[in-house]
């Protein structure tokens, strides 16, 4: 089983008709992870492509947090394997980190830690994500808004085919929270890397997802957004309600904020 | 005492006791900043602690001292390692019970040698002043050696400590890192304590950074800053040693911390 299998299982086809098949980035087949007695995951099938979105939803202790750390490579599994295409870079994206308070770092020496490159393309990556002004504060200062857009410039400025975001809101205020994922959007569309999210605002992620995983220890079922709130599986784990919160997310903005609280037309 | 400052500068053994705690406290600043971010402190203490088991252990086999006390601090390393992991007992009950048996056995070792050479209180505070030109070159040798080390892996080092997931993702190997960072502290309390003594040679490392700190806004700063201190602490302490007949290495931890207190208080005092 060492060939990378296609992209059927579960990436599905191409979003738009017409469009050439996206570029396998990863893929992980039949994986499974146990700590002593409990099994933590139960062979789990995922591909991810280049340009597409997947979103990992699922119950506290469903074991999303070990499989992307599988998936990176950072923690081992026990069954299955998992190919990376040949020179990938991944830009991760931790959960809420807390700073050693005894450790002086500002913003821009915090970027400068994970890269090798010039000054000059830090600022550009704090200027992407909006926080431009942030460069010489203390990161131990930040907000947690601030924070999370201060780690997605650091994953961003390795230039990643596949950015791999564990929960990337957390922390951030609701209204905040749209914004960023947005952001996330729109820079991935952008740069056309591949995005896997594990994510528990599911109104939120839903627009902008090509595909959702429902994860509890297996894959309980996946598909298009609209697919799998209407799923008997999904419906099991999260609820009527958690559907019905979905349907809260079509409707349309006709402004957006900006980081500071201004408003401005959508699509600036 | 009417021994001008240049006739003392001029001494032989007032020389050795300057370049030996200034080449120490210069690494001290970094190794002791990345003690003091990630909370290692206790750790460092044990190691010194075991340092007189290896000076003891090196009086019992002939051989030289220096060697054996680097030995076993590094040996001490690997067993907490160890224990760390297989135990169920917390990582600080782990290190009290292994300073102060390491430091018992020593003592009673020591004692059992029945060696006439032998003095206590040079090693748990310190001789700076009895150094000679042997003790000095190793000084010199392992300072060096952990400087260049701390300079060639010092991105890798940090960015381990801010956040090892995301540095291991970044292709760093943290294990090696961490290992080495053990490596570092461990060759540095060997060479550090003929200078000021098991009991004190945390607070050199940890003094400092901490006054660093009070000021600094990089970890780069931080750690120059606390290298800058540890070398005036030496100097400062090293001069109150001489002009007033007090013990060597207390007298240089006891500047460094006065150094501590005045950057603690001096804002203070300036902003009412």
């Amino acid at each position: 089983m060492a060939q990378l299998r296609p992209s059927t299982t579960l990436g599905g086809p191409p979003t738009t008709s017409g469009e050439a098949p996206q570029e396998l980035l990863l893929s992980a087949h039949g994986v499974g992870k146990s700590y002593g007695e409990r099994q933590v995951l139960k062979d789990i099938d995922l591909n991810l492509q280049a340009g597409r979105i997947v979103t990992l939803i699922g119950p506290n202790g469903a074991g999303k947090t070990t499989l992307v750390r599988i998936l990176l490579g950072i923690a081992q599994a026990d069954a299955g394997q998992v190919q990376q295409r040949a020179g990938l870079r991944i830009g991760y994206m931790p959960q809420r980190i807390s700073l050693e308070s005894t450790l002086p770092l500002t913003v821009l020496r915090f970027l400068r830690l994970g890269f090798a490159g010039s000054r000059k393309q830090a600022l550009q990556a704090l200027e992407t994500v909006g926080i431009a002004a942030l460069e010489s504060q203390q990161v131990a200062a930040t907000s947690g808004g601030e924070l999370q857009r201060v780690l997605l410039a650091r994953a961003l400025l390795r230039e990643p085919h596949l950015l791999v975001l564990d929960e990337p809101a957390q922390g951030v205020d609701v209204a905040g929270q749209a914004e960023l994922y947005q952001l996330i959007t729109d820079v991935c569309a952008e740069r056309g890397c591949g995005v896997l999210m594990i994510s528990h605002d599911l109104h939120l992620v839903m627009s902008s997802t090509d595909e959702v995983v429902c994860l509890n220890h297996h894959v309980c079922c996946h598909g298009k957004p609209e697919q799998v709130s209407n799923d008997p599986a999904f419906l099991d784990l999260f609820g009527a309600k958690a559907s019905g919160s979905l349907a809260i997310y079509t409707h349309r903005h006709n402004h957006e904020h900006t980081i500071a609280g201004e408003v401005k037309p959508v699509g600036e | 005492m009417n021994i001008s400052l240049t006739d003392l500068l001029g001494a032989e053994f007032f020389l050795y006791a300057i370049l030996a705690g200034s080449a120490l406290a210069l690494v001290a600043g970094p190794l002791g900043s990345f003690i003091v971010w990630r909370r290692m402190s206790y750790f460092g203490d044990t190691l010194a602690h075991s340092a007189l088991l290896g000076v003891a252990l090196g009086l019992l086999s002939g051989s030289n001292s220096q060697l054996s006390i680097i030995l076993s601090c590094l040996a001490l390393a690997w067993v907490l390692e160890i224990l760390d992991r297989r135990s169920n007992l917390s990582t600080d009950t782990v290190l009290g019970i292994l300073a102060h048996s390491t430091l018992a056995f020593g003592v009673v070792l020591l004692a059992l040698s029945d060696s006439p050479a032998v003095n206590l209180e040079a090693y748990l505070f310190g001789a700076l002043l009895t150094i000679n030109s042997t003790d000095l070159l190793w000084v010199l040798g392992i300072v060096l050696l952990v400087a260049v080390l701390l300079l060639t892996y010092w991105n890798a080092l940090l960015a381990t400590t801010v956040h090892s997931e995301l540095a291991q993702i970044e292709g760093i190997n943290v294990n090696r890192m961490k290992l080495l960072l053990v490596v570092l502290i461990a060759l540095t309390v060997a060479v550090a304590m003929k200078i000021v003594g098991v009991l004190l040679i945390t607070s050199l490392l940890i003094i400092p950074p901490a006054a660093a700190r009070q000021v600094a806004t990089e970890p780069e700063q931080m750690a120059a800053l606390a290298s800058a201190l540890g070398v005036t602490a030496v100097f400062a302490g090293l001069l109150g040693s001489f002009y007033f007949d007090v013990p060597a290495g207390p007298a240089i931890v006891v500047a460094a911390t006065l150094i501590y207190l005045s950057l603690i208080i001096a804002p203070a005092l300036l902003r009412r």
